[in-house]
């Protein structure tokens, strides 16, 4: 059998149709659920939303060849942090019509942060470090190929960025500590189960044999 | 005409290679699904002294296909107050999760769909979106168990995540890369269960866990939760999750393989060895492993919840995090990196 | 000391793997399953089965209608009518069983004078109606015909100890 290792699935210059065609697929997917994650009534439901959005970048990523970004994407956001907020979610019982009673006294807030975002990205994609770079020119790059963009993160993160890599773990491990310290409570009186000691009874120090006489019994 | 034979060329005759591979591993898949419930029912009579299925079929070989038609056959019940949309598109989820990890695994040199640069991430990504299938239908089905179900699995698994992940980062480590068709590669000398015998182990009890299998099967603890997340289900949507469990199974032997057995590689590059086909040795190696799930499941009784917490947590996070250290160091200090 | 050995025990997984293997063993050991619609386990001569009534070897029916075991019933299962036959002797003109009510308890056989109405060693007379189960004379009969040789042979081997 030959191999059948393709690694330009989508091919660089042939098949810009079936690129930009999944484009508009997974970007359509990806707008439109996260319009459903404000809009939807039910807030699991939301979640679910939310993680379909996730789930859509991650193949937009997948398509600029950020292969790691994606998965990580996929790891962190969909796997663990979006799975969490599910269990708060289904666990918690909110009244939705309450939740929705301070809509419009937080819709100025909301669509002023949401503009400065907007101002954000468009200052980005009008700057002049990202223009030279169109989309099509960038996805003439041949995207599964033997440059491998984990490599290249983490030399780019462990040398240029390593102080502020290492400072963004310290904010995480601060996070962690702070709200294990929250929710530690000591308290007295709660029997604990103690498996390594539970193991390691053995019969000398733990049963003791004694006569009993007939018709009389012994004290326990 | 030009146009749409450039159509022709670059769309469709790929596309249809592509889904001839697709077909090529899923019904391979599929149909050890079924014989692996087989030697599942098989192996478990034979520890607890019974004969196990032996009427349908050779050896009751077929006892899985009359099974399956026997669940199709069935109504689809679906409950009045569930959700129903996310109460059927739970299972489908499931079976699409346990399938799609196939994409990525080289079953001998070059036999692989998609050799991606990240293709460890990959399963793992995959693996963690499990997960989904269940919390989904547990919470869909609208009833107490199924909820339970649905809760407990999200936890166990992404506890159990955790340790995987440190577990994988040590054979990366090793390795250098996230390529799967690499990591078999850099197994040409030694296989990784010998050098990293603790991470084999722990990757073993993960992945039981993580495929929710006894003595971790607490999701669908038919002691306490009846059935667990699947309690609600029957025909068709139940074979999915049933389908997808063993699905998952295999897939998991098959990483477990990869990472730590060498893969498609002959224990010893000599002659008898090495004119045994790649695929066999793969093959081999999956049903070894799958073995020991069974048995497994044949020998331990099921953990009790806090239990399984805190083996994940408290036993085997530190120690596999010890150990990422503990390569690290010695990879550095005998100045074994790979490139 | 032991508490360093006892930790490196357990880290070891010894005992895990030593449950493993004893389960490993158990996979070759003979297997206590009885193939059951082809092979059967032993049955006691005293099993009570299904019903059955009795005849003579002549051909004679043994019941001779004196409702002792509609008598001793005691899930009153049993239904019997008598008349004097065309000869003068007491026969049934009815004897039912409601085999759903019956509780199998062996009494109806015990108290029989004559050895007519007794279980039999059959006990797979499981139906697909419950109509089925309202055993009448006829039925019976034939079970003491069909069984006759089973009947017999129990009721020899057990007769030295009443």
């Amino acid at each position: 059998m030959k191999s059948p290792r393709i690694y330009n699935r989508i091919h660089p210059t042939g098949n810009m149709f079936l690129y930009s065609f999944s484009f508009y697929l997974f970007s359509t997917i990806a707008v439109l659920s996260a319009l459903m994650v404000i809009s939807a009534k039910n807030s699991v439901h939301s979640v679910l939303f939310l993680i379909l959005s996730f789930v859509n970048s991650s193949a937009l990523f997948v398509l600029l060849g950020a292969e790691f970004l994606a998965m990580i994407l996929v790891v962190v956001y969909v796997g663990a942090v979006a799975v969490l907020f599910l269990f708060v979610v289904m666990m918690l019982d909110i009244n939705f019509i309450k939740l929705r009673e301070g809509f419009l006294q937080y819709l100025p807030f909301g669509v002023l942060l949401g503009a400065v975002l907007l101002l954000e990205l468009s200052m980005i994609f009008f700057s002049n470090r990202l223009s030279k770079v169109t989309l099509v020119e960038f996805s003439t790059k041949p995207i599964f190929s033997d440059f491998e963009n984990t490599k290249d993160l983490g030399n780019v993160l462990y040398t240029e960025y390593f102080y502020l890599f290492q400072l963004s773990g310290l904010i995480l491990l601060v996070a962690m500590i702070g709200s294990i310290v929250l929710t530690l409570r000591d308290r007295s009186g709660v029997k604990k189960q103690i498996i390594y000691d539970q193991v390691n009874v053995d019969t000398v120090n733990y049963i003791e044999k004694k006569k009993v006489k007939l018709r009389e019994g012994t004290n326990v | 005409m030009d146009n749409s034979l450039s159509l022709i060329n670059d769309l469709i005759i790929p596309g249809l290679i592509i889904v001839a591979q697709i077909l090529a591993i899923i019904i391979p898949v599929l149909l050890s699904v079924a014989f692996l419930v087989y030697a599942e029912r098989k192996v478990l009579a034979l520890i607890q002294l019974r004969k196990g299925p032996n009427i349908v079929g050779p050896f009751g070989l077929f006892q899985s296909f009359a099974d399956a038609l026997k669940l199709l056959a069935k109504e689809n019940i679906i409950p009045n107050r569930s959700n129903k949309i996310i109460f059927l598109i739970a299972p489908m989820i499931t079976m699409v999760l346990s399938l799609i990890g196939w994409a990525v695994i080289p079953f001998a040199p070059g036999w692989v769909i998609s050799d991606i640069n990240v293709g460890i991430m990959y399963l793992f990504a995959v693996s963690s979106l499990g997960v989904y299938g269940i919390i989904m239908a547990g919470w869909a089905s609208n009833s107490q168990y199924p909820f339970l179900g649905a809760l407990r699995s999200a936890a166990q698994m992404v506890s159990y995540e955790v340790s995987i992940g440190f577990v994988i980062i040590t054979v990366l480590l090793c390795v250098g890369s996230l390529n799967l068709t690499k990591v078999v590669e850099a197994q040409s000398t030694v296989w990784f269960a010998i050098p990293l015998l603790p991470m084999f182990i722990i990757f073993f009890i993960c992945a039981l866990a993580e495929t929710n299998r006894l003595p971790f099967d607490l999701p669908e603890d038919e002691a306490s939760l009846v059935a667990g997340f699947s309690t609600e289900y029957s025909s068709a949507s139940f074979v999915l999750f049933f389908l997808a469990e063993y699905a998952s199974m295999i897939l998991m032997s098959a990483m477990t393989v990869i990472l730590f057995l060498g893969g498609w590689l002959p224990p010893f590059d000599i002659a008898p060895f090495n004119y045994i086909p790649s695929v066999f040795w793969f093959m081999l190696k999956i049903t070894f492993i799958l073995f020991l799930f069974l048995w497994v499941r044949g020998t331990f009784p099921r953990y009790r919840y806090d239990q399984l917490m805190r083996l994940g947590w408290k036993v085997f996070l530190p120690l596999s995090l010890f150990w990422v250290v503990v390569t690290a160091g010695f990879l550095v200090m005998f100045d074994l990196l790979p490139t | 000391m032991l508490m360093i050995i006892k930790t490196i025990k357990s880290f070891a997984l010894l005992e895990l793997f030593r449950g493993m293997f004893l389960t490993f063993r158990y996979i070759f050991k003979a297997k206590v399953t009885i193939n059951y619609p082809h092979e059967k386990g032993p049955l006691s001569p005293r099993f009570r089965g299904e019903h059955a009534l009795r005849r003579y070897p002549n051909g004679e029916e043994r019941c001779i209608a004196c409702k002792l075991c509609e008598a001793i019933c005691p899930a009153q299962a049993i239904t019997i009518e008598a008349e004097p036959r065309k000869d003068g002797s007491r026969r049934t003109v009815r004897y039912d069983i409601d085999m759903t009510k019956c509780i199998y308890c062996g009494l109806c056989q015990e108290s029989c004078p004559v050895d007519a109405i007794v279980e039999g060693p059959n006990f797979e007379f499981s139906t697909e109606t419950r109509e089925e189960l309202m055993y009448n004379k006829e039925k019976l009969l034939l079970n003491g015909d069909r069984w006759e040789h089973e009947i017999a042979q129990n009721l020899q081997s057990d007769s030295s100890y009443r």
